[in-house]
Parts: C-alpha cells; structure tokens; sequence
C-alpha cells in the first residue's frame, strides 16, 4: 500500500456554479484512515471551502453518508486502504437534492419520517406507579431490529424506486412504521395502515432488496415492507372475505 | 418578521428534547422552538452506549444510589439535588418505557439492570449497548407528535440576547442559506451538552465543541466545576471511540503487558474471576485512570504508535454473552481495530470522555441569569461532583431536561414580551458574522489554532496536573485567542458554510479551555478527577467547595467558590475493593 491515495471530491458551488464538478487531492493513507479522515485532512490542510456533515465518526449518529466509488457508504466505517492505490472517488448520497458539496438536502426524508407516526400509540396508559408494561425478550427481538435505524439514508441513495418516484414513502420511514407495529405497547398500526396502504407507501417497492444490502446496521427494510405488505392486503381482502366466511 | 417562541432550547440531544416534552405537557399553547446545530438525531447523546441508572431493583434503595454517587463524587456534589435525581431517575425511564424505549428485558418481561462502575447494586438500565442512540431516536420520535414543538435544524446559535438582565432569545445562522435571525423568546434552556473536543483524544464527537458554556459565560453566568474532567479508562487508540464500561460490568478485565490485572496495585480490591461491586474493574473511572498512568510510569504497559495502552480481556465472557450484552462493543472493534474480542485482547487507554463542570444552575436547571436555564451535559447542578458515576449522566438530563422544561415553562407563561432592544444586539451580532468574522488580511490558520490548542490543554489539564504547566498553558490559550483575531477562513459562501461554523465553535473552546485551566490552577488539592501533583491530598478545609469561573470585564476568567450542600452524608474516604 502506498502511503498516499488520490482522493476525488465532488464539488458544487450553487453560487459560482450551476455545475457538480470534481476536485482532486493527494491524502495520507495510514491504515486506520477512514475516508472521512481524508476528508477532514483535505479540509483541515488543503482547502477549507470542502463542505460535508459528520459527527460521532463510530457509525451510530447516521450523518456522514456518502457515496463512495459509486456505492452508499457511511464514510466513517470505510476504510481507505479499501480502495488499493485509488483513487477514491467521494459524491453526495444520490436521489437527493444537493445543496453544496457533499451535503445533500433531506427534508422530504424528515417529513415522512414524521407521517408514518413513528410514536407509540395507545387509547389509554397506565400509571407509572404500576411499573413498566411487561415485555419478552421474545416480544422485544420481533421489532429489535427495525429499531436499529441510524437514519443514514443510504437506504434512500440506494433505491431505484425513491429515484424514480419521489413520493414513494421509502425504506426506512417503513421499516419505522413496522417497528412501533410489532411493537407490543403499540396500539397505532391502523393509523398507520392509511398512509402505508396509499398508492405511494408499501406498494411502491417492487422488492429490489438493494436497500437491505446497503443498510450498516443490518435492519432490513426490504423485509419490513414484504411482510407489510401481506398485512395489508390481508386487511384489504378480509372485508370480502369474512362475511362469505361466515356462511 | 423576527421569529418568536416562548421557549427556546438549544440543542435538541436527550436534555433538550426531553425539556421540549416537559413544555409541550406542561402547556400546549406554549410555543416551543428546538435550534439545533445538527438534525436532533444526530445528537450526541446518540453514542452513549452503557446504561441509565435508577433505582428498581428489591433489594435497592435511594439512599445507597444517592451513597455510590456522592462519594463516587468525591463529596463535590450538592447532596439536596443529588436526593431528587434519584427520586426522579426511575420515574423518568419508566417514562421512556411507555414512549417505546427498547429496554432489554428479564426472561419474564421486565426491565433488566446490570452492575455498573462505582454502584454497589445492580440499577442500571440497557438497551444492549445502545442505550444512548435508543433513547435519542425515542425522544426524538415522541417529540415528533407535539404541535407546538417547532424545529430549527442546522441553526448554530452564536449569541445570546440579553437585555436589561433578562435573556430574551438567541441569534443563530442557518447553514442552509448562510441566513442570520434573531430567535427571541421570553425563556432559553441551554441543552447544547459538553466539550470534550478542546482535547485532541476524546470519545466526544466532533460538535461537542462547548458552545452552550461559552454562550452562557460571555451572557454572564458562571461556569461551575469547571476543573473536573472524566478520562474514560476504556478508549480505543488512535479514534479514541469509546468501549463502553459495560464491558467490565459484564466481567472484562483490565490487564497490563505481563498479564496481570494491574488494579489490585491501586487499593481497588483483590482480583476475583466474577465482578464484585465497587471494586478492580468496577472502580470509579478517575481511580481506573489514575492507576493507567501509573502503570505507565512503571513501564508495564504496551507501547503502540497512538501511545501506550493497556488490554480490555473479554474472551472468557464467551461469543454467547457478548453478543446479548455488548453486541455494539463487538461490531465497533471489527470494525475500526480489526479485532474479535471474542477471540483476541482490545488494547485501551484513557481518553476524554465526560464534563463534570458547566453552567452553574439550580435543582431546576435555572442559572443565575434571569431567564436562562440549562440542563444535561452543559449544565453544573452539581450531582457529579468530582466525578461521574457511569450512566448517572443518561438519567441526568432525562430528570433535569424535564425539570428545566418545566421551570421554564412555568416562567415563560409570566414573563414579559421579548424587548424591542434585543433586535439592536441582533444586527450588530449580524454585522459580525456576515462581515467582521472574515478578515481580508488574516493568516492564521483555523486547524493549528485549534490543535494549538488541544495540544495545551492535553499537556496541563489531563490526568494528572501541576501549577507550572496550568499556568502556561494559560499564556497558551491568551496568545491563542489574539490569533483568533487573525484567523484566515477560505470560505467566503453563504450556503452550508461549514468552516465559518468550525470557527465560531473554535472560539467557543477557547473560552471554555479557558475556563477549564483557570479552574484548575486555582484549586490546590486533589479531588476525583482533578488531581495536582504539587496538592496531592484532598482538602476539605480550603475547597469542599464548588469554583464559580466568570468572565470579567477585561475578557480573563475570575474564578470564586460557593459552598457545597451537604445534608445526610458527611465528608468522608472513598473506600473501593475493601469493606
């Protein structure tokens, strides 16, 4: 390995340029390097007009998502060293608006992640001098894992379909959903029904699976939204179905 | 139109969201405004990983949570408010048990606890190793139901406004658009949590750059305790990332080159195959960091090119445990180390983990500032004291986040209008920002400033400090702060201007670095997690008492000392590892 690597950074100015272009850099590559290191050094040393987010830089704050050779990376948790001799080619998450850089806008993401009602819902609670509402191991393993969502929105970058409708409600807001649905205390799945249901929730998503293959935290979108998407036609049909049942 | 709330949080971590909570509940026409730097959930309460601790067990009590945490505090901390934390922690995680916190669980359903450093019973709540980031996303999710909760993500807030004594709002800049807006409100709770990033190895990310407590101190209001800083004694070299204490309550050992279990040397107790409570491993973090500088000084431990390090032993705790319990731990070190703790040693050292000190408030969060209030890591109330107890500061800013919503709610709702006189302070603080902050002839650069910087502070205000070093590094940081006033920034846009925002965050650290030396050169003992070599013993006669630095007129710290609230639990040895 060599002790550089040629860093190539996508660069957009909306001020001076109407254009994404790239900038190249010459970075030091020591093993531990992650490809945000590099970024920041460029930053630190080079040229501090490089604009990206970052924060916990250990993969669990979900702001320094980027794409990375062409895939959707969490930039902390990816090695240079990875990328041989380079260069390494650093852009914005795609399917979202860039505002400058490598920072790319994603309210349209907050906002769905707000309809989907990701809250515990329930008619009534008990006190809390009653202790907590009991839960099984069991019973907290079946929603454990849509709760380990980072909101990295690589998921996002990664789904042809959010590329091409961006109404599609998308994987992550889903896989939220599906988390407080199977969630024991939850009593909101019918609220939530509603906004799964339309034309741009579940149904949306032909199973390309791509959202589950770039997830760092192993949550499985793709999965949460199949299996919704039996519940739901399983409540669509059940109208139809019960009275004839009942015969 | 100049935007105005009746309340304003700064920062939208655990504390602030939780206060935003409290204000929604308390009264829903009361407008509520989150100005965060960062999107809430990437808040850095996200990487707390350990556990929260109340009270729940049967064979617990209040008065010995209230015992393990003062004396683990080394008796600094205030006694009365140390007794509601208490009180309130297990009601607060009950609280997040209804909004959906994925609380791990005992086979029959209810929450589980595990031991932690420096607690004699098992009061420590978990979400595997995640708790922090579970916590976050479900206040953050719970919030997201209240109407009256308005977010401003990506808005740093720069000034304070104060007028006639009173705060009355905030000026902040969207990165966005590079806009400048005065916030006014009849209350701010400052939520902003700490600054380990004035030193160059913390597990703090990389926005805990202190801009709360310097807001605070340039606004007038004290800054409390500000000497005690917590070296985590479990940090991964070169990133420092953190490998949560859990580790050790689950039964991970801490072992120095030959092998040897190198704490039964420090009065910490005698090595037993299990975890004993508040003994070896399950010591309070300042004596675990204490005994690591040690063990250097006595060249047991192993050299590595991020310096020396000592090995975290979890082998024996087996892939199955690991797993349940420290599934975060495992996935880390993979990771970013390149190694299986099921299978091979974690190397670890010291590294700055926590902030004992911040603005000084009350059991409501209230500072001394009239319509200012703070909570969480940014705040002094003080129930740390000298020294945090691991996951005592979880359900910190769960109880003094609410307690401060509350407070703050209740004076908003008599609290006068905003004055006309704060959008004076705003423009010119606009002025500032937009023209003055960029200086056509500088040549200083922003990264050496502040590696400058975290290079001093690491050199006098680590582990163990002395007055010679205390005292120069407080030239250090004032000839620092003159070159601040020569700094040359790059970046002239307006739109996500992410160096203009590094600099107003270095010259937040400045002040807080400042405070922090000036703290710690004035107390001449040695107590928890300030320890002087000149002032090797604790004195009770001349500091058990709380420092108060202000900013004086002429810009210097002026440090005076309040007295510490004792009330059932005298002063006394803090006795680990033996009866």
């Amino acid at each position: 390995m060599s002790d550089t690597i040629k860093m190539q950074v996508a660069r957009y100015r909306p001020e001076e340029n109407a254009e994404l272009t790239f900038d190249e850099y010459e970075v030091p590559c020591p093993r531990e390097w992650v490809v945000l290191d590099g970024l920041n050094h460029i930053k630190d040393e080079i040229d501090g007009t490089l604009s990206f987010r970052w924060s916990c830089r250990m993969g669990i704050c979900g702001s320094c998502g980027m794409t990375v050779n062409g895939e959707p990376k969490l930039t902390c948790a990816t090695f240079l060293g990875d990328y041989g001799s380079g260069p390494v080619r650093v852009e914005p998450l795609a399917n979202f608006p860039v505002v400058r850089d490598l920072v790319v806008e994603i309210s349209d993401f907050m906002r769905k992640l707000t309809s989907v009602k990701p809250w515990i819902v329930r008619d009534e609670e008990k006190p809390l001098s009653e202790g907590e509402y009991l839960q099984t191991p069991a019973e907290l393993e079946a929603y454990k894992q849509y709760s380990m969502c980072i909101n990295c929105l690589l998921c996002y970058a990664a789904c042809p379909i959010y590329g091409l409708e961006p109404e599609f409600i998308g994987p992550a807001a889903i896989a939220l959903a599906q988390r407080y649905n199977m969630d024991t205390r939850d009593e909101g799945a019918a609220e939530r029904h509603d906004i799964l249901s339309e034309h741009a929730g579940i149904w949306g998503c032909t199973f390309v699976g791509e959202c589950t293959r770039v997830c760092p935290k192993h949550v499985d979108p793709a999965g949460a939204i199949q299996r919704y998407k039996l519940t739901a036609a399983l409540e669509t049909v059940k109208a139809f179905v019960v009275p004839w049942s009942a015969k | 139109m100049t935007p105005t709330h009746d309340v304003v949080l700064v920062g939208g971590g655990g504390a602030g969201l939780r206060a935003a909570i409290a204000i929604a509940e308390t009264d829903p026409r009361l407008s509520v405004a989150v100005v965060s730097k960062v999107y809430p959930m990437r808040s850095h309460t996200v990487s707390a990983e350990g556990g929260a601790a109340g009270v729940i067990a049967p064979d617990d009590s209040f008065d010995e949570h209230a015992y393990d945490t003062i004396s683990g505090g080394d008796w600094l901390c205030d006694q009365d408010s140390v007794e509601l934390f208490i009180e309130e922690a297990p009601k607060e995680l009950l609280r997040l048990e209804r909004w959906g916190c994925p609380w791990s669980r005992e086979p029959d359903g209810r929450v589980a606890v595990r031991p932690f450093g420096g607690m004699k019973r098992q009061r420590t709540w978990f979400a595997a190793d995640k708790t922090g980031f579970h916590m976050l996303h479900t206040l953050f999710q719970t919030s997201l139901k209240y109407p009256s909760v308005v977010r401003y993500d990506e808005w740093f807030v720069s000034k304070l406004l104060v007028d006639d004594g009173r705060v009355q709002g905030v000026v902040a800049l969207e990165l966005m658009s590079g806009r400048v807006e005065a916030i006014t409100a009849k209350a701010v709770i400052l939520c902003t949590g700490g600054c380990g990033k004035v030193f160059p190895f913390t597990t703090n990310a990389g926005i805990k750059t202190g801009d709360g407590m310097a807001l605070a101190y340039r606004a007038g209001a004290p800054l409390k305790d500000m000497e005690f800083v917590q070296y985590h004694p479990t940090g991964l070299p070169f990133t420092g990332i953190l490998i949560t204490e859990a580790a050790r309550s689950e039964g991970g050992w801490l072992l120095n080159k030959d092998g040897y279990r190198y704490l039964q040397d420090y009065d910490l107790g005698r090595p037993e195959p299990k975890p004993v409570f508040r003994s070896m491993e399950l010591g309070p973090r300042d004596r675990l960091s204490q005994a690591f500088m040690k063990e250097v000084a006595k060249g047991r431990t192993v050299a590595t090119p991020y310096g020396p390090v000592v090995h975290l032993d979890l082998r024996h705790l087996t892939a199955k445990v690991i797993d349940a319990k420290l599934p975060f731990v495992r996935e880390l070190c993979r990771k970013y180390q390149n190694i299986d703790p099921v299978k091979e040693l974690i190397p670890v050292r010291p590294v700055v983990h926590y902030m004992m000190g911040g603005v000084h408030t009350d059991g409501d969060g209230a500072t001394p500032l009239e319509g200012l209030f703070a909570a969480g890591e940014v705040a002094c109330v003080s129930i740390n004291g000298a020294n945090r107890l691991g996951s005592n500061s979880l359900p910190e800013l769960l109880v003094f986040g609410a307690r401060s919503g509350r407070a703050a709610a209740e004076y908003a709702l008599a609290a006068r209008e905003p004055a006309a006189a704060v959008a004076a302070q705003a423009s010119d603080e606009k002025r500032w920002l937009e023209n003055d902050l960029l200086h056509p002839n500088g040549q200083e650069r922003l990264a050496t400033l502040r590696s400058e910087m975290q290079k001093a502070m690491e050199e006098s205000a680590g582990i163990y400090r002395e007055g010679r070093s205390l005292a120069r590094a407080g030239e250090t940081l004032r000839e620092l702060r003159d070159r601040f006033g020569r700094l040359a920034l790059q970046d002239a846009s307006s739109t996500f201007n992410t160096e203009r925002v590094a600099a107003l965050e270095l010259s937040c650290m400045l002040d807080v670095a400042e405070a922090i030396v000036a703290s710690a050169l004035r107390r001449e003992e040695s107590r928890g997690a300030h320890q002087r070599t000149d002032f090797p013993e604790r004195d009770d006669e001349r500091y058990l008492a709380h420092s108060l630095a202000h900013r004086a007129t002429d810009g210097s710290c002026r440090v005076e000392y309040s007295p510490v609230t004792i009330t059932r639990w005298p002063p006394g040895e803090r006795v680990y590892g033996r009866q």
